[in-house]
């Protein structure tokens, strides 16, 4: 039993364990960064799952543009107004009430409704899909490919696919935009939670085409853009679509669509 | 001459005969957990190198004028990691606050390094070598620029079989390892390099 040797042992790494300690806590000192009381108060009222759909890096990327000015009190679509509510009290600043948004599918071509151009076994992504020759295994090469791209997008669960097209849930919908990127044929788009018609279909082919490719597709016939009384609805390039700022909701154009591709939401 | 000949087989032998990932086996937490995509897994490797030569360094310079001196070799591993972990927390202060980009990058894969068994077992290994201070650092820094390899191609080989039809079994964890298993036979390859 050395004692000497154990005691020797105990105070070098003592010594060692106070020298470092000091080092870290003179240097943590010496190299303090600001921290802005603000940024953290706006980080906690932030939801935190990091969705990236206010279009910055994460919350704290958000709190940080909030506190310097850079961002809205209501830049974060998940939070809505609640949030944007609690941050504008921490600003000192009053909210302006934003809509609230969700997304929206444009094709209705399901299993029943599209015909198949060929049985497809490759990989089912939507992104991958497109590649191949007649852009995936449905007639139309615009409409709804189907393998839910947009569904393992969404970090909401708000996706899902039914009977071959996805479909959007809009009361989970946060409206942060994901999908809205991904899609490889860009059938998604932001309307307001509140919009009460929409034309489900993108096909810019012409009528007698879309026809035979889609029992659902809209032909151009100009029925809706005629019948509009407050002319929100226009065909152009052989597809409707609405104008949700000037639709009123009447569900006229719904009810003279021969094809019945508008739909209520 | 002789001296650069030896730096430079060092250099090729930690880097890829023996691999810390797929030879040694070290560093199995990061190479699985960070390797999804490729940005990332450059991003990992980038920091390990930077905190796994300065770390031998450090260790290095410790071990030769502490431990030695007082004659307490057998120290060596508490003392490493105490070293190592203080070397970490400063590095991450001193980045967060000159070089605040840098840090960014890096940011939480900082404190992930530091309970890296790569970075103690270089530091050990360097001593069991019985290499020298420069030696050292040179073997710190080819041993996480192996790590920087192994990661990368492993982060490449998922983001390909992403998109491929996995069996279910399979799917995840499963086939990851089984590539990395691939990988480490592979890498036995190398092991014919003679000096």
């Amino acid at each position: 039993m050395n004692i000497a040797g154990i005691i020797l042992a105990a105070i070098m790494i003592g010594i060692l364990g106070c020298f470092i300690g000091f080092f870290l806590g003179f240097a943590g000192i010496k190299f303090q960064v600001e921290v802005d009381e603000k940024e953290s108060a706006i980080n906690e009222a932030l939801p935190g799952n990091n969705c990236g759909g206010c279009g910055f890096a994460g919350c704290s990327g958000l709190a940080a543009a909030i506190a310097k000015g850079d961002a809205p009190v209501n830049a974060c679509p998940v939070g809505g107004e609640a949030v944007a509510k609690k941050i504008g009290e921490i600003i000192g600043v009053s909210v302006d009430q934003g809509k609230r948004m969700t997304a929206f599918i444009h094709c209705m071509g399901d299993c029943n409704k599209a015909t198949t151009a060929y049985e497809y076994t490759g990989t089912k992504d939507c992104r991958m899909a497109k590649y191949v020759p007649g852009g995936g295994p449905k007639a139309c090469d615009m409409g709804c490919i189907g393998f839910g791209t947009c569904v393992q997008e969404c970090p909401f669960d708000a996706i899902r696919i039914v009977n071959g097209i996805a479909v959007v849930d809009k009361e989970a919908c946060k409206a942060c935009g994901k999908c809205i990127e991904v899609c490889p044929n860009h059938l998604i788009s932001m309307i307001p939670y509140d919009a009460k018609y929409e034309v489900a279909c993108k096909s810019k082919q012409k009528g007698q085409v879309t026809m035979k490719m889609c029992s659902i597709g809209c032909i151009a016939c100009t029925l809706c853009e005629r019948n509009c009384p407050c002319q929100a609805i226009k065909v152009d390039d052989n597809c409707a679509s609405i104008d949700q700022d000037l639709c009123n909701g009447c569900g006229i154009c719904a009810e003279k669509c021969p094809k019945k591709v508008i739909v209520k939401v | 001459m002789e001296g650069v000949k030896e730096l430079l087989m060092i250099l090729i032998g930690s880097s890829l005969v023996s691999n810390v990932v797929l030879s040694q086996f070290l560093g199995l937490c990061p190479f699985l957990g960070v390797s999804k995509k490729i940005k990332t897994a450059a991003g990992m490797g980038g920091a390990v190198i930077f905190v796994i030569t300065l770390a031998s360094g450090v260790a290095g310079i410790i071990y030769r004028f502490l431990l030695v001196t007082l004659g307490l070799e057998y120290l060596q591993t508490i003392v490493f990691i105490l070293v190592i972990a203080a070397l970490v927390q400063f590095v991450e202060m001193f980045l967060k606050k000159y070089m605040h980009s840098l840090y960014e990058a890096l940011g939480v894969y900082l404190p992930l390094i530091t309970t890296n068994c790569a970075v103690l077992g270089v530091a050990l290994t360097n001593v069991q070598k019985k290499y020298g201070i420069w030696k050292g650092i040179t073997n710190g820094f080819a041993t996480a620029v192996g790590f920087l390899i192994a990661i990368v191609i492993l982060a490449g080989i998922r983001e390909k079989t992403e998109y491929n039809d996995v069996p279910e079994a399979f799917q995840g964890m499963p086939i990851v390892l089984i590539s990395a298993g691939l990988m480490s036979i592979a890498f036995f390859g190398f092991s014919g390099l003679h000096w």
